[in-house]
């Protein structure tokens, strides 16, 4: 309880410690017959228990009043609590409310991991997908939602084993990517080489990714239970309760359900928890109930979401800013793309009712001449500046730029949604942990939103073996706040981005048209930060520019 | 003079547990009290059990006396309240303990419960900080404490979880145990050894209570400068992260102190390791530098 200043030096003294935390390493030693083990744990845990009330019977202390019960109502109890059910209340070590994306990758991290796989999840979602078992076929055309995950998203899934559930569906890498204006000024493209990597990221359907991750989950030895319903109320102990409960002269089992999170559940079940994740998205129910209050704001925007189809295929993103806001155009495989086209309420519902021919044009006219010209390089003296830094000119800097490939018909029904930014004031409180759109909601440019929330899973997931690994209470504050403190600050750095971006696009005046151009130009020709943006927006970077 | 500066807090710890208006729902002074008797929990060369119980016998115990305990022990508990600089430092203690027992007992250290079977003793227990992680990770655990008080703390909420239930909480010395002669796979002596009067007794006891190749840690602040400008200077005087006067500098042990104290004890120190404090991030990790709090791993002779 000293402070000693950090002097600097490498943490390490001969213990393995890293190696706790090491996600991949920890993985690599999953080991079979650990239920079993486990059971016997439980078994052993009960026969101390036994054990123990005989020690305490003779050891004249005060405590030792507490337990009042006889011994064989006890072990009765105990007993119960080896399936994790006590007075037919089930209990689990984690709840998790909501199980979308973001949710499920967290109980797949979870049961993958050897330290945390013992842990007892349930999930609560009124989605039938969770239960029906229905499978993707093939040939169902895309599906408007999407994600581009990031090389660090992908990781996750590799390292959880969803990856390959991934991969027998659609999806597409990419390794190109260009973003311009309608300016004309400026337009920069980005080269996976540049920061020699082999793609910058893959589109992939909302449906593929939950259900590889649904598969993936269903294939791991683990205690987990779903329940197709709604969260109704959440009761969280306080100080008070807690107090009470110590106080009480009620059995041990009554008392721990005191300090567990209780969840009501719309079908009138009743569950106990040690932490109950928030993963329901942006009207989180969870961060309501706990009280988390959230800050942000609405754009005015909104976004048409829809699938095209191209001649040939597509191996670029491409995202143009007009004047209203971006449209970009991802890859998904085959002969799609997705649009995310951004534009003022009133236009996107002109858009969504407008004819397929119609709409098809005028995507085309927003990604070719519509509303400005094509950038030229030269008009921003590219090649000056080029000629200047030449040691440090990329590969892709001399790439002259390109037009996107032209879209020739409507591959699926078109969807608009309103664009707000939301963040949570706080990530967790005792008990509960919010992670996904239920902490943070962006602006959907750069894809990055999803990719938030699977960092959360990673980082949440880690937190929550270093935890287990040091005999830590999952739901104690003081753990559930260094999740809190490696994801803040990402998240805050990258909605700033978005929310700059955002806001250097949604005004069209000269001067700023200028220095956006610039932004561009520079991007494009200067290799250092060029490498830094795709470090960044790949998720392998916590603060762009600060390397 | 130890004994002298011992003997007055020893007697202001006794009048204030006799005290019977120990209400500690806001009074930050009385936090302070309860801080105080924490740190210090036993003392060697006179145990309490010779002493009058200066807290209320167990057969006295009444609701009221139950409410009380478990008020102190949410604040005990409390990560953000005044115990927060041990909860921080908690989990680096035990990454520590975790690695090099699981190296010592062969045990899987990427197993959730790897202690399973093992017994322990965590001497000078308080209020059941590391015990109850110990139990966590499966270790049958022994916590005990010379302060009543914090042996009530301990029990009152180790019952709020089924697995930390099973901790057997005693208010008890380790001398007194050395001769009723338990004996435990692993002793643990964390933050305890600095509030010894008779250090070399202590480790003596120690190594009574620890099996022939059994596993002993021990933890305390290393007798230096930087130790006095931060353990004392910081951590009472600017941060007031603890009651002045909780620490005495000149009680401190050197790790070489250390070494040799246990070396005459039988127990061979085979790891070391220093703890850092990252003000930026308020985190504290393990080091090489053994310079102000450290912690040590010995292994009893055969």
């Amino acid at each position: 309880m000293q402070s000693r200043f950090a002097s600097g030096k490498p943490e390490k003294k001969g213990v393995p410690l890293s190696s706790f935390t090491n996600y991949s390493l920890a993985r690599s030693l999953n080991t079979r017959g650990d239920m079993s083990r486990l059971i016997a744990t439980r078994r052993l845990a009960s026969n101390f228990f036994v054990s123990k009330l005989a020690t305490r019977t003779f050891c004249n202390d005060a405590p030792a009043k507490l337990s009042t019960v006889p011994h064989s109502s006890q072990s009765n109890k105990e007993l119960e609590d080896e399936q994790g059910f006590t007075n037919d209340v089930p209990q689990y070590d984690i709840a998790i409310v909501g199980g979308g994306m973001v949710g499920m990758a967290l109980a797949c991290s979870i049961a993958s991991m050897p330290l945390t796989k013992q842990l007892s999840i349930a999930i609560i979602d009124s989605n039938p997908a969770l239960t029906n078992g229905s499978s993707i076929k093939k040939d169902d055309p895309p599906d408007p939602r999407v994600s581009t995950v990031t090389p660090a998203t992908i990781s996750l899934f590799k390292g959880i084993g969803a990856w390959q559930y991934v991969e027998q569906h659609r999806h597409a890498y990419f390794d190109r990517m260009q973003v311009w204006d309608y300016t004309g000024f400026g337009y920069t493209r980005y080269n996976a080489r540049d920061a020699d990597k082999d793609v910058l990221g893959c589109v992939v359907e909302n449906k593929v990714l939950h259900k590889s991750l649904l598969s993936c989950l269903q294939n791991k030895d683990f205690k987990k239970t779903i329940y197709p319903t709604r969260l109704l109320s959440m009761s969280l102990p306080t100080r008070s309760s807690v107090s009470a409960a110590g106080a009480s002269q009620s059995s041990t089992s009554t008392k721990s359900l005191a300090n567990l999170a209780k969840l009501e559940l719309s079908d009138g079940t009743n569950l106990y928890a040690k932490l109950v994740v928030g993963a329901d998205g942006s009207k989180s129910h969870v961060r309501e109930l706990a009280g988390i209050k959230t800050t942000g704001w609405n754009y005015s925007q909104s976004a048409v979401i829809c699938t095209v189809e191209h001649p040939a295929e597509n191996f670029c993103a491409w995202q143009r800013f007009l004047p209203a806001g971006p449209i970009a155009l991802l890859p998904i495989g085959d002969n799609f793309s997705n649009i995310v086209w951004t534009m003022s309420p009133k236009e996107a519902s002109n858009h969504k009712i407008m004819n397929e021919d119609d709409f098809v044009k005028a995507v085309n006219h927003a990604l070719d001449f519509g509303y400005g010209p094509h950038p030229e390089s030269w008009v921003f003296g590219g090649n000056v500046l080029s000629s200047f830094f030449r040691p440090d000119v990329t590969s892709s800097a001399n790439e002259g730029f390109e037009l996107p490939p032209k879209v020739v018909k409507l591959a699926s029904q078109r969807m608009a949604f309103p664009l707000s930014l939301m963040h949570a004031n706080q990530y967790t409180s005792k008990r509960v942990v919010l992670i996904g759109d239920a902490a943070h909601t962006v602006h959907p440019l750069a894809g990055q939103g999803v990719n938030m929330g699977y960092g959360d899973v990673a980082s949440l997931s880690n937190v929550i073996a270093d935890g287990v690994a040091v005999g830590s209470d999952i739901g104690e504050v003081t753990l559930l706040k260094k999740y809190e403190a490696d994801r803040k600050t990402a998240n805050i750095a990258m909605m700033a981005v978005l929310d700059g971006f955002q806001k250097a696009y949604s005004v069209d005046f000269g001067p700023l048209n200028i220095l956006r151009a610039a932004a561009f130009n520079g991007a494009n020709v200067f290799a250092p930060l060029k490498k830094n943006i795709i470090s960044y927006a790949s998720g392998e970077r916590r603060l762009p520019f600060l390397s | 003079m130890f004994h002298t500066m011992f003997s007055r807090s020893l007697y202001q710890l006794q009048k204030l547990s006799r005290r019977n208006d120990l209400s500690l729902h806001n009074s930050s002074t009385k936090f302070k009290h309860a801080v105080l008797a924490a740190f210090q929990p036993i003392l060697h060369t006179r145990p309490y059990a010779n002493n009058p119980q200066p807290a209320a016998s167990a057969s006295s115990v009444d609701q009221a006396e139950l409410a009380k305990f478990a008020a102190i022990a949410e604040s005990w508990w409390d990560a953000e309240g005044p115990f927060k600089p041990l909860h921080v430092m908690n989990p680096t203690r035990l990454t520590f303990i975790r690695s090099t027992l699981c190296r010592h007992f062969g045990k899987d250290p990427f197993s959730a419960r790897p202690f399973e079977g093992l017994k322990f003793i965590d001497v000078g227990c308080g209020g059941g900080i590391l015990s109850e992680p110990l139990a966590r990770m499966g270790a049958s655990v022994t916590g005990i404490d010379a302060v009543e008080k914090n042996i009530k703390i301990a029990q009152v909420h180790a019952d709020l979880d089924p697995v930390a239930s099973s901790i057997e909480y005693r208010c008890t010395t380790a001398e007194n145990l050395v001769e009723e002669q338990m004996k435990f796979d692993a002793v643990l002596a964390l933050e305890v050894i600095e509030h010894v009067a008779n250090p070399a007794g202590f480790c003596k006891s120690l190594s009574a209570l620890t099996v022939p190749n059994g596993a002993t840690i021990v933890s305390t602040i290393n007798r230096s400068m930087r130790a006095y400008a931060t353990a004392i200077i910081a951590a009472e005087y600017i941060l007031h992260w603890l009651p002045k006067g909780t620490h005495q500098w000149s009680s401190f042990l050197t790790p070489e102190e250390l070494v040799l104290t246990l070396q005459r004890a039988s127990i061979s120190v085979e790891e070391m390791a220093g703890f850092a404090y990252d003000p930026l991030t308020g985190q504290w990790s393990l080091t090489d530098d053994i310079g102000v709090n450290f912690i040590a791993f010995g292994i009893k002779k055969q």
